[in-house]
């Protein structure tokens, strides 16, 4: 038994915990290399999925989602800071312009239910396995 | 204006041994942009999964401080499959550098950004030096 199996089999599992395990074993297998704003993170469960990413700052309509099969994709345009005319960046960090982010998921969706909400600057998109994507039951019949 | 070549990439905040922490949890350094004007500096930080009533920001002679807890929804029962960013609470801190009117500081937060805005006292004002004439 691996030790990180320990918490799944406890009766309390610690979200935070649960996430740095997940995290953790993803990043050793050099699956977390992309950094294209905006970042993302992706759950996924025999049947649905949920894809989160941080955008902070923007308005759910300059927000465009599609999807196609199992690809998803993001799109936005992230407006910099308003600068008055006696102002000037002192710091700039933050980062601003267009983007169009791809997100492949691991399994073809169902486009008519995909639901997606915009809180506190992270957006939040769940979607649904496509029925004729699922693995099928096949019944053995006797003779 | 865009400014899209930069890394997105979440910084981990240093941590030294006067901020210990006590919650068992990553602390990121959110980006910030900070704008000088005539009148005001204005701060304006990245800080998503983050509302009005998680915002700690605190003012000790010229250290300005943010600390801002985050409260995700972690899914349950479903598997992490793509990771790009990690989560946790943001902490930075500043030296402000100008006598700032700690009276008129506003701070507002939207959609996971937080602005704040610190007027220049009177005094810190730049003042115009008429250069006389040597004799």
């Amino acid at each position: 038994m691996l030790w990180s199996d320990f918490d799944r089999l406890g009766r309390f599992v610690d979200p935070w915990r649960e996430f740095e395990r997940m995290s953790r074993d993803l990043s050793r297998m050099g699956r977390s290399s992309v950094h294209d704003f905006p970042l993302v993170n992706v759950w996924a469960s025999a049947d649905k999925a949920v894809i989160t990413t941080e955008v902070a700052g923007m308005e759910p309509k300059d927000i465009d989602i599609s999807v196609a099969d199992e690809m998803l994709t993001i799109k936005g345009k992230r407006q910099g800071s308003d600068l008055q005319e006696d102002e000037t960046y002192h710091r700039r960090e933050r980062w601003g312009g267009q983007f169009s982010k791809n997100i492949v998921l691991p399994f073809r969706v169902e486009s008519s239910r995909v639901d997606a909400k915009y809180q506190k600057g992270v957006l939040t998109i769940s979607v649904q396995r496509a029925e004729a994507d699922k693995p099928r039951k096949i019944s053995i019949s006797s003779e | 204006m865009a400014n899209d070549n930069l890394d997105t990439r979440k910084k981990e905040a240093v941590t030294t041994e006067r901020d210990e922490r006590t919650r068992e949890r990553r602390v990121y350094q959110p980006a910030v942009d900070i704008i000088e004007g005539r009148d005001q500096t204005t701060i304006i930080a990245d800080v998503p999964g983050v509302d009005e009533s998680s915002v700690d920001i605190t003012l000790e002679k010229n250290i300005l401080e943010i600390y801002a807890k985050v409260d995700p929804d972690i899914p349950q029962d479903m598997q992490l499959a793509v990771y790009e960013y990690g989560i946790g609470d943001y902490h930075r801190r500043f030296t402000l550098s100008n006598e700032i009117d700690r009276e008129r500081i506003q701070a507002t937060v939207k959609n996971g950004v937080l602005k704040l805005v610190l007027p220049k006292a009177e005094k810190a004002k730049t003042q115009k030096i008429e250069v006389k004439a040597g004799a």
